[in-house]
């Protein structure tokens, strides 16, 4: 096999021969039982579990391959792999999900061993992307290069992964389990709306250390995950998620789906009551066994190597002349580009989220040409957000102007992180055999009627989230504006919350009356826009002016016409 | 986005779908004895009572289980509304022709 030579692509975690040959192994297994299931050696019930562990789900149209881009890093040379995989096995495109991975369509249970072996050869797997274990430890998209980082969470998503992979305790859990990860004190991955919520930060000697928020979660049942330790030191990192696990283990329920997630443990058990069960149980654990070696981190992230920055300046002369000479190309700085950590240097976001577009979708070509530009402006490194964007987190700023005329011309220079037109969607009724209703078509239709990118600027920061059944892969119940598509009799309609919120502050969304249409939807929308500008302060965000003024204007004007 | 079918007066028929095992492909049971299967909606059987639905569901999942053929076997409503087979189901709709955000692809696109 043709494999990634460690240290060429920096910031990417590098395999060695024995995670590469413990990929193998686990697709050679696949393999045989595929060709078993084929044989009909195995029925259906008897092979479906299996299936699910590999990342594979029967959905509307094919079977549905979910591939683990882990904590949403990935190189240009895998992200090649994906499009190339996407033309000669699918349709020609892909789809970034909100926990960083990717997904295609329209995958053949013949072939998936095939995509599985050529995944491998450029370090990348499906494991554990399904099924009822430790799912993509996910994190911040701007992980190692934002200016307010205090840690980098990488290494502990990636000391999870190795941890949590076929983890003999954690195979078969009550039910799925997600874990975020932030080491910043801006929350950009949602963790209080995760199983457990992850703060690395450093105590006043330097030293690493984490809280932990358990408990949260959205779906049928939404809850706030609960703080239940606020320091637990680097080497105990390990013990204390594995006490959680255990409890969750121990006490979740098995024989209820809907209450099987540790969501509802923790609010059954209470905060207290919860958190001394672990507490007891991590101090059973704790010891040599877990403890998590310094020098284990530090190879770990030797392994991530570090992009071979040059000393530059901020605000270099050539890049303050494009933006002055090009209003569209300092728009797009303005609302895409993020500051980084170090001097001269910016992230920048590649939205997939063209104004009438499909949210996440990008095509072979589309793949290709961004792990092209990675390439040449990031290192060779580009991460998934859990926005369904791309981003080049290493960009040099006298690059930006390059970059941006190249996505520019390519359909991928759209304006619009963290603006209406941003809007996470799940697949919903097109794709998903869950969902009720449809979401693309909704989100199309908003960001086509919020086409105009200075009115999108204008409006300013405004989350749209819309999810097609309660499951909420869409994360509609942090959304600002959250949109859950719903079945009345063979019909879809559509329910609208405000004031979700999925940053540190976290909040659950209020329903803000009946459900409406869909053609309704995109008028409602566009009411609560116009009551918001007409009653915000100056600088005020969309989601402050609500709690200022209350439901009352908007549900007013919503259902005015009602 | 519409897709609704607002026509309430035809007759509720029922056809018999399922998954292809080997690729996944969305077939319907197809007319005749012989217990075949075809990709198209228009090609598929139709019943008007529901007893031979049921009978023909069973003789389907037996088969398809029997013969590692298809999976997820199982009946849906639909009606024939000017000449054309619409399913009750808004889901089922999209599984016969493909995503409605992309008519390129799916059964639609060789229409």
């Amino acid at each position: 096999m043709n494999h990634i030579a460690p240290g060429r692509n920096a910031g990417v975690y590098s395999y060695d021969d024995i995670d590469r040959r413990f990929v193998a192994e686990r697709v050679e297994q696949f393999r045989a039982q595929v060709e078993r299931r084929l044989s009909g050696e195995l029925t259906e019930d008897e092979f479906k579990p299996l299936r699910l562990m590999n990342g594979l789900y029967l959905q509307l149209h094919a079977y549905m391959l979910r591939i683990a881009v882990p904590y949403g890093v990935l190189t240009a040379r895998q992200l090649r792999k994906l499009a190339e995989i996407g033309r000669k096995y699918d349709k020609g495109y892909g789809h970034f999900t909100t926990r960083q991975n990717l997904q295609f369509n329209w995958i053949k249970l013949e072939d998936t061993p095939a995509i599985l072996h050529e995944l491998a050869e450029v370090d990348m797997h499906a494991l554990q992307t399904s099924g009822n274990c430790v799912r993509n430890v996910t994190t911040d998209q701007f992980v190692g290069a934002a200016r307010d980082e205090v840690v980098d969470g990488r290494v502990y998503a990636e000391i999870l992964r190795q941890w949590t992979t076929l983890h003999p305790e954690f195979t078969f859990l009550p039910r799925k389990f997600k874990i975020a990860i932030m080491g910043s004190d801006a929350d950009r991955a949602a963790i209080r709306v995760h199983d457990v919520g992850v703060f690395a930060k450093r105590n006043e000697r330097g030293e690493v250390g984490f809280t932990f928020y358990v408990g949260g979660g959205l779906g049928r049942s939404p809850f706030i995950g609960k703080l239940i330790r606020d320091w637990v030191p680097e080497e105990d990192f390990v013990a204390y998620l594995e006490a959680i696990l255990r409890v969750y283990n121990q006490y979740g329920r098995r024989d209820n789906i809907y209450k099987a997630r540790i969501k509802i443990l923790v609010h059954e058990l209470g905060q207290e009551k919860f958190t001394q069960e672990v507490e007891e149980e991590f101090a059973r654990l704790r010891g040599p066994k877990y403890r998590l070696a310094p020098e284990v981190v530090d190879e770990i992230r030797r392994r991530f190597g570090g992009p071979a920055f040059e000393t530059l300046t901020d605000e270099p002369e050539s890049f303050q002349a494009a933006k002055a000479a090009n209003p569209d190309f300092a728009r797009w700085v303005a609302v895409n580009v993020l500051a980084h950590k170090v001097p001269g240097y910016a992230a920048a976001t590649i939205s997939l989220k063209p104004a009438g577009g499909i949210p996440g979708d990008a095509t072979s070509e589309q793949m290709e040409l961004i792990a092209d530009l990675a390439d040449a402006h990031s290192f060779g490194e580009l991460r998934v957000s859990h926005a369904q964007n791309l981003v080049l987190a290493h960009v040099r700023q006298d690059a930006l102007f390059t970059l941006w005329t190249a996505l520019e011309a390519n359909g991928l220079g759209t304006p619009n992180a963290g603006l209406i037109g941003d809007i996470i969607a799940c697949p919903g009724l097109d794709y998903c055999a869950l969902a009720n209703a449809r979401s693309i078509p909704l989100a199309q239709a908003i960001s086509a009627r919020f086409a105009d990118p200075a009115r999108q600027q204008t409006i300013g920061e405004l989350g749209i989230k819309i999810s097609g059944c309660i499951n909420a892969c869409g994360h509609h119940h942090v959304g600002a504006i959250g949109i859950l598509g719903v079945d009345k009799k063979g019909e879809e309609f559509y329910q609208i919350t405000v004031g979700g919120d999925p940053t540190l502050t976290t909040a659950i969304g209020d329903i803000l009356g009946p459900a409406v249409t869909a053609d309704e939807t995109v008028d409602a929308i566009e009411a609560i826009v116009e009551v918001y500008l007409s009653n915000r302060h100056d600088g005020e965000r969309f989601i402050d002016t609500l709690k200022r003024v209350g439901h009352g204007p908007f549900k007013e004007r919503v259902y005015a016409a009602h | 986005m519409a897709l609704n079918d607002k026509s309430r007066n035809e007759a509720v028929l029922k056809a018999i779908t399922a998954n292809r095992l080997r690729d996944g492909e969305v077939i319907f049971l197809a007319p005749g004895p012989g217990l075949g299967w075809v990709e198209r909606l228009d090609d598929a059987a139709l019943f008007e009572d529901a007893a031979a639905a049921d009978t023909a569901l069973a003789a389907a999942k037996a088969q398809a289980e029997g013969e590692q053929f298809a999976v997820d076997v199982y009946a849906f409503d639909l009606r024939v509304t000017d000449g054309q087979r619409v399913p009750v189901k808004t889901r089922e709709r999209i599984r016969a022709l493909g995503p409605t955000v992309r008519i390129d692809l799916g059964k639609q696109a060789a229409a």
